[in-house]
């Protein structure tokens, strides 16, 4: 792939990416010593305070498709984008605190499929662990081949150089400190990205003339665009209806299927998340662990989105930041109208091309590396530790010593990380092979919280119930799918394979209303088997189901520096912060 | 045994911020003249605010990890 490069880094910038990568490894090799058992490992000893496990608990999700995704996204639909974090993430962190961390880790389990081991039976956690360990792998790798890509595109580095670099970048550090050093380099990671960034929104802010200035130049967008004057300034604005808001998607199916099913599903279910708050070194820590994530998680979009809503108002009629799509052919690609399609993947980074000199344009795209490999880390971590404990452990090779179970957690390492690169390489060559992939992804994860929900919460629920349930709700989302198509599509992978029953106006709508159906075919699937199969003894079921555990006692601990009171209070601020831009 | 962890992460974090602060600001400080060079960020020396910003951050966090060396 030969292009010429968007621009050209000097000696500083260099300097600065250089500086990171040295305590990057530096980290990794100091935690060498300290990683001498398959529970340093695996699960940092669990013996991290909750401030470093919730900055990871953000961190490790905030990856490329993260910072680059919500970039353009911001771009795309304006500040509606926060809804991803005011009705999505922030409401499900703080149910995972209160109500399910103390079944992570009170139950000792050591992953979450060994949580549904334990809970219902060998094959529920068989099913979800190879998906997962299939999934985290595929997330490594397209990861690793976005970044190959976009660094390709901006200054010209070799996309093969930069993969191999990068991944043994990672391999390092994690082979020798294992989730310790994946989680201490995700903080370090979170912090190069805050001050990557805030720098960036300044800048950008300065230059479009404050919110307001943002809010004049944002409203001639919309207008270009079709959409109403506050369409992008407004989160909440036209929300009734499908057609009166960017996003394209009505109020019930936005608090429904995003902020319900898939934000409680991905966080309160992903194990590449809540292995980090499992981390943690007492039971208090880890159900502080999401709420501390909270706090800096809620103004987040101000980072990450605003950059995408900047460039937007600094990209006329004319062209200005945010380059045209081009098609195979280097051709700009044209919508229907005959205008050009704007390529808003490239929002975020072009903005940190156009706004920093040289030094800060280091830092900005040290912040952006840091954040594909986090990523990266992230997924390995967490595809090590289920492969080990999960797959080889209670399949494979039962009962060896915990040295041979930590050779296997490296050697996992290093698999990992090839077969990420394989994936990646795998993205490159057959764009459609990934599309559909994701796909697969999006109907294994979504009935998963259902799942979840009525094994803590309902104890009649059983392993039979859940196993089908499970995959009932899978081929239900599927068969939503492939009977629904988003408006201006063609059938194929974006749905409507075995026919179109329904048209929705956008895909986000689509997306959302497969989630709720997926979720709701798993729990009426769960609850009529499992009322027809025999339930387990409720001895048994003891710190696995709520009804039958101790609650967590917090009389003792100072009213201001509880859970509830800490919940509450991120909850109140999200709340005003929905007010505030709605 | 296992659980002692040998590294506090707030002196990686305040050692970075720090040097990549020095590194910055005397960017910054070398290249304050260029007005050239300061068009894009608005003509703000970024690099010299931003460094001055990142070395006081660093500072703070190598404070921290120095207090909690003492207490612990």
């Amino acid at each position: 792939m030969d292009v010429t490069p968007i621009i050209h880094l000097t000696a500083i910038d260099y300097a600065v990416m250089a500086m990171y990568f040295v305590f990057v490894l530096g980290i990794g090799f100091a935690l060498r010593r300290s990683t001498k058992t398959s529970s340093d490992f695996f699960q940092s000893g669990r013996s991290l305070p909750p401030w470093v496990t919730g900055l990871a608990f953000l961190s490790a999700n905030l990856g490329a498709q993260e910072v680059i995704g919500m970039g353009a996204s911001g771009a795309k639909y304006g500040i509606a984008t926060a809804h991803f974090y005011w009705i999505g993430a922030i409401p499900a962190m703080v149910f995972v605190a209160l109500f399910m961390m103390p079944f992570y880790y009170g139950s000792r389990a050591r992953s979450v499929p060994e949580y549904l081991k334990l809970r219902f039976d060998e094959k529920t956690r068989t099913l979800n662990a190879i998906s997962f360990a299939v999934m985290t792998v595929f997330s490594s790798g397209i990861s690793m081949y976005a970044m190959g890509k976009l660094f390709n595109l901006l200054l010209g580095w070799s996309f093969d150089v930069s993969v191999l670099v990068s991944a043994v970048i990672v391999l390092a550090y994690v082979f020798a400190g294992g989730l310790t050093s994946a989680i201490y380099n995700e903080v370090l990671q979170f912090f190069m990205i805050a001050f990557g960034f805030a720098p960036l929104v300044f800048l950008g802010l300065k230059q479009v003339g404050g919110w307001a200035g943002l809010t004049a130049r944002l409203s001639v967008a919309a207008a270009e665009h079709g959409q109403a004057a506050g369409a992008y300034t407004h989160a909440w604005q036209g929300m009734t209806n499908t057609a009166t808001n960017p996003l394209g998607v009505e109020w019930f199916g936005l608090v429904m299927g995003l902020g319900f099913v898939l934000s409680f599903g991905y966080w309160c279910t992903d194990f590449l998340v809540v292995q980090r708050a499992m981390a943690a070194d007492s039971m208090i820590a880890a159900r502080r662990t999401p709420l501390i994530a909270a706090v800096p998680k809620m103004f987040f979009p101000f980072l990450v989105i605003l950059p995408g809503m900047i460039a937007l108002a600094l990209t006329g009629a004319a062209g200005g930041i945010i380059p045209a799509k081009m098609n195979s052919a280097g051709q700009p690609m044209l919508d229907a109208a005959g205008k050009a399609v704007m390529d808003f993947d490239l929002a975020t980074p072009m903005l940190l091309i156009k706004l920093f000199p040289e030094g800060m344009l280091g830092l900005g795209l040290t912040a952006l590396l840091a954040s594909f490999m986090s990523g990266m880390a992230g997924n390995v971590t967490a595809f090590n530790t289920v492969w080990t404990y999960d797959i080889y452990q209670s399949h494979i090779k039962k009962g060896a010593s915990d040295e041979h179970y930590l050779w296997m957690g490296r050697v996992a390492t290093v698999g990992g990380i090839l077969l990420s690169i394989a994936a990646a390489y795998v993205a490159g060559a057959f764009n459609n092979i990934m599309e559909i992939l994701q796909l697969v992804f999006a109907f294994v994860n979504a009935p998963l919280f259902a799942t979840f929900a009525l094994g803590m919460f309902w104890k009649r629920t059983t392993g039979h119930g859940a196993f089908f349930g499970l995959a009932a709700g899978m081929s239900g989302a599927m068969l939503h799918h492939g009977l629904t198509l988003p408006n201006g599509s063609v059938p194929g992978v974006k749905g409507g394979f075995l026919s179109v029953l329904h048209t929705y106006p956008s895909e986000l709508a689509q997306t959302f209303w497969t989630a709720i159906v997926a979720f709701s075919t798993c729990v009426v699937v769960s609850a009529i088997i499992s009322l027809m199969t025999k339930p387990r003894p409720e001895a048994e079921l003891k710190g696995l189901v709520y009804s039958l555990t101790e609650k967590p006692v917090d009389s003792g601990i100072p009213f201001f520096k509880r859970p509830l009171t800490f919940a509450l209070a991120v909850l109140a601020m999200t709340i005003l912060l929905n007010l505030i831009f709605r | 045994m296992s659980g002692e962890i040998s590294l506090d992460l707030r002196l990686p974090i305040g050692g970075l911020f720090a040097v990549l602060g020095v590194m910055l600001a005397g960017f910054g400080l070398v290249t304050g003249s260029d007005t050239a060079m300061y068009v894009k960020s608005g003509g703000m020396n970024i690099n010299l605010v931003w460094g001055c910003v990142m070395i006081v951050t660093g500072l703070i966090f190598l404070g921290l990890a120095k207090r909690g060396a003492r207490a612990g």
